[in-house]
């Protein structure tokens, strides 16, 4: 084992040192390992064996990652970036191989050197930071244990050593008291922490190449540029070469060298990511960066490319003119509310401490508009939300609605503002019964606030589905035959089933896929128009917020630190909160492309 | 995790209560009363006025019960009818041999199930699975006495490789300072009785653990599969550590959560298998004495016993919610 370590790591200058014949033309020579290409991926093909067959997920694929390069695979969920990932670490499901083509990683064929061989090279050579952060780490391990046993068994450190290097590469990679945190469980680490930790467990056999698949689209955004940052630091100070996962295009187009853009398990387009951003030459990249929010994104211009101006432009006059009207009278009106949460204490002795979700805070939501609500996670934005939803009840405060308390003191009257105030909420792969068919779906609000005879509810049903645009065909499948967009439009159905006049999105569409995102935001601008709807906004995403939003509200440690038109808050922030939240959105750069 | 201990300790207390008005209530609802049930065919007049005299059953019930009460809360579970000693002490003396049994009994099904079911996941849709599928579904349908009866004619009778019944040979002569006799053996440094009891321990043992094994595979395969696919599994992998290390620090840690409760609920089986295996190996434990007291409408053991027994299952459960707590780190803080 130790032997063929040191044959290893003597490859690694060997392989560097061909940094000179970078000007060579790529094929050819990769098989002799002596150029500075890490990772060259020849007209690869993956297959899954599935009851009705083999399903190719992935086809004719052909890249080349050099060293100390990043090169972004770009597209959207399905469309096989994650299986060729997979397939260059030999970590496919079980009933995924690779079909057709080869996969040479420093000069070896990793197809003819057997699962052994590489299982070797992961965890030394090969790294992986993976997406989802909470779902990554073994729940009953302590983090540092988690770190350790990969040093351990890769013959990096021994097992008394292993533990000072964990702490090493946890305060690397920015982990504050890394080594009181090394023997925590992954339940006491927030996500960005547990996401760094990940990261450090990526780096810890010092990688020739490193995956990284979506290693930030779980967290924040404040939170995803410190990550980002910090690991594009580290990639560059080692030479780690990265290829990174992402549906993100702006994400790419900030950090990568270069864009692969892949659809349907093909890739579509490839190059240096200034020349793919600026002049995407396949139709699905064109379609990629116009769904792409960013900062850059001008919903509206795109929008009218797409011959949607109509509609925007209705709906933008509308509440410009319904703002004038009604000015006096908003449909929400929140006034000093607090909302103060009492935590258990730990241990026999523990004394509760009171924790304060939102604090003193005061907002209009004008009839017909829409109003965003933007934060980190932990700002209080989702306790706001839950108050005017009449889940939570304010501490101090009032909330009026339409003029009267919002909820009600009555059963009754809290039933009839349910059927006023409803919610959309962001995961629409939990938010929806799964053995409830989208149909039954639909239409238990109806049964719930007992809305006419069973034929006047599947009338109602069917209107709702084509108002979403959900197929009637989809009606009687279940949750998990949908897509996470067609999901997402049974639960605005649901939301819309009793008429509401406000509707309360929570992080409804920060789930999805750029194009899917898209999407289902038009929709509801569209629903807005046609039903003279109120939004209230909860996000974490910003450029969502500049599609979708007429007033944005900022809110930090439960306070509200910013309020303003979308054009003033985005165009000249006044706190140094809100410039930190606007700087920390991939994509920026997407402006130039455009 | 001292909190919770006591909590569910104090938790017993109405359990218990509620359990000693069903008992009190099931032996007063005898048909004919109590006397006339215990008596059987050696009713006459006279007998049943002194027993109804001696357990005061001319008095209101309620201060029936309140003596009911006061006698079980001085540890006194009334004297069995037939042999006339205290139950308390007819318990403690069986006790151990259950324990025993039960032991092997989960030591076979934890031994084998585990395993197997660990092997049908990894390995899923070939023979070991289908194997492992089929021993489990015919492990569940055959009924503990006829799985004993068939155990006994082959493995002793037959084949004569273990004894056909009892607890140790008749000619073996040992101490029994605890009553465990495997243990009395090991204690005493009397090898061959420690031998002899164990051998006596096996049949009884498989024959008692075969459905709890059955439970065990199907529940260590549904929760294996899973795990194995797991998001923080593949990051393991990618690690590059050691495939032992994987299976056992993190498949099967993560997957024992869900079976260590199922192992829980199979102790309150293994009691009630007990009766059935203790009576076919003539095997003097709690079980069999329970079977015979049925019979023999001996209704102070089984008072008696019903309520210790319920004790046992309850002190066991907590067990093993004390050990999932060892286990999940995530559940120490609520609990």
């Amino acid at each position: 084992m130790s032997d063929e370590k040191n044959t290893m790591n003597e490859q690694r200058p060997a392989a560097g040192s061909g940094a000179a014949e970078a000007g060579a033309p790529e094929t050819g020579v990769a098989k002799t390992g002596a150029d500075d290409v890490v990772l060259r991926i020849e007209d690869l093909a993956v297959d899954f064996r599935t009851e009705g067959g083999a399903a190719r997920a992935v086809r004719d694929a052909n890249l080349v990652v050099r060293r100390g390069e990043t090169v972004a695979i770009v597209g959207e969920s399905g469309s096989g970036k994650t299986t060729l990932a997979m397939a260059v670490l030999g970590l496919l499901a079980s009933n995924g191989s690779v079909a057709e083509g080869h996969i040479w990683f420093q000069g070896e064929d990793l197809g003819e050197a057997g699962p052994q061989h590489l299982a070797r090279l992961r965890g030394t050579e090969l790294g992986l930071v993976p997406q989802d952060p909470m779902t990554n780490l073994d729940p009953v391990m302590r983090i540092g244990r988690q770190i350790d046993e990969g040093l351990i068994d890769n013959g990096l450190r021994t097992r008394r050593d292993a533990r000072a290097r964990t702490v090493e590469l946890l305060d690397e990679v920015g982990l504050p008291d890394a080594g009181r945190r090394a023997s925590q469980y992954p339940h006491e680490f927030s996500g960005g922490m547990r996401q760094r930790a990940l990261i450090a467990m990526g780096l810890s056999g010092r990688p020739a190449l490193l995956v990284a698949d979506e290693p930030t689209s779980a967290l924040d955004v404040t939170v995803q540029r410190g990550i980002l940052d910090q690991l594009s630091d580290l990639t560059h100070e080692l030479g780690t070469a990265v290829l990174l996962i992402t549906h993100d295009l702006g994400l790419a187009a900030e950090r990568a060298d270069k864009v692969v853009v892949m659809y349907r398990g093909e890739i579509v387009e490839q190059g240096p990511a200034r020349d793919v951003l600026r002049n995407p030459r396949h139709e699905y990249t064109r379609r990629l960066m116009a769904s792409a929010p960013s900062l850059a994104s001008r919903r509206i211009e795109i929008a009218r490319k797409r011959g949607l101006d109509d509609v925007l432009d209705r709906t933008l006059l509308a509440h410009e003119d319904g703002a004038a009207d009604r000015g006096a009278a908003p449909l929400v009106s929140v006034r000093d509310v607090s909302k103060v949460f009492r935590i258990r204490g730990q241990g026999l002795l523990g004394r509760g401490k009171d924790f304060t979700a939102v604090d003193g805070v005061s907002l209009d939501i004008p009839r017909g508009s829409t109003v965003a609500v933007v934060g980190e996670s932990g700002s209080g934005k989702s306790t706001l939300a839950r108050m005017i939803l009449d889940i939570e009840t304010p501490t101090t405060g009032t909330i009026h609605f339409d003029g009267r308390p919002a909820g009600g003191s009555t059963q009754a009257e809290r039933i009839a503002y349910r059927r006023r105030v409803q919610p959309v909420f962001q995961d629409p792969y939990s938010s929806l019964d799964p053995m409830y068919s989208v149909f039954r779906a639909i239409e238990e609000p109806l049964r719930a606030h007992r809305f006419g005879d069973p034929e006047a509810r599947r009338a109602r049903v069917e209107e709702l589905a084509e108002q979403v645009a959900l197929g009637k065909g989809l009606l009687r499948r279940f949750p998990s035959e949908l897509s996470g967009g067609q999901r997402q439009r049974v639960a605005i159905a649901r939301a819309l089933a009793l008429k509401p006049e406000l509707v309360v999105c929570d992080e409804a569409v920060s789930a999805l896929d750029v194009v899917v995102q898209a999407q289902i935001l038009r929709l509801l601008a569209g629903l807005q128009e046609e039903l003279g709807l109120t939004y209230l906004f909860i996000t974490h995403d910003l450029a969502v917020v500049r599609q979708i939003a007429d007033r944005v509200l900022v809110m930090q440690n439960g306070m509200l630190v910013e309020e303003g038109t979308v054009d003033e808050v985005f165009d000249s922030p006044r706190t140094e909160y809100t410039r930190t939240l606007l700087d920390a959105i991939p994509g920026k750069d997407l402006e130039l492309a455009l | 995790m001292l909190r919770l201990v006591g909590q569910r300790l104090l938790l017993l207390i109405p359990l218990l209560l509620g359990l000693s008005v069903l008992l009190f209530a099931w032996v007063r609802a005898l048909p004919g009363g109590p006397v006339t049930a215990m008596l059987g065919e050696r009713y006459t007049p006279e007998a049943a006025a002194a027993i109804e005299a001696e357990m005061g059953l001319d008095q209101p019930l309620i201060v029936q019960y309140g003596k009911y009460l006061l006698r079980l809360l001085q540890g006194d579970l009334g004297t069995s009818l037939r042999s006339g000693r205290p139950v308390l002490e007819e318990f403690v003396n069986r006790f151990p041999a259950t324990i025993e049994l039960t032991v092997v009994a989960l030591i076979f099904a934890i031994g084998i199930g585990i395993p197997l079911g660990y092997l049908a996941a990894r390995r899923a849709g070939t023979v070991v699975d289908h194997t492992a599928v089929v021993v489990s579904l015919v492990g569940v349908t055959v009924p503990v006495f006829f799985l004993a009866f068939i155990l006994k004619y082959f493995f002793a009778v037959e084949l004569g490789w273990f004894p056909t019944s009892g607890r140790m040979s008749p000619t073996m002569e040992a101490t029994h300072p605890t009553n465990f006799y495997v243990l009395d053996g090991i204690l005493t440094a009397e090898w061959d009785a420690a031998w002899d009891a164990l051998v006596h321990l096996i049949l009884p043992g498989i024959a008692l653990g075969t459905i709890p094994l059955a439970i065990i595979a199907r529940m260590t395969r549904a929760a294996v599969s899973e795990v194995q696919n797991a998001d923080y599994v593949r990051t393991a992998r990618a690690k590059g550590i050691r495939p032992a290390r994987l299976r056992t620090e993190h498949i099967l840690r993560n997957a024992m959560l869900p079976v260590l409760t199922t192992i829980g609920l199979q102790v309150g089986l293994l009691l009630s298998g007990a009766v059935l295996t203790e009576t076919v190996f003539a095997f003097s434990g709690i079980g069999s004495f329970l079977a015979e007291a049925v019979f023999n409408a001996d209704y102070p053991v089984l008072q008696g016993f019903v309520l210790l027994i319920a004790v046992t299952y309850a002190l066991v459960n907590l067990l093993v919610d004390v050990s999932y707590g060892l286990i999940d780190p995530r559940l120490r803080r609520q609990q």
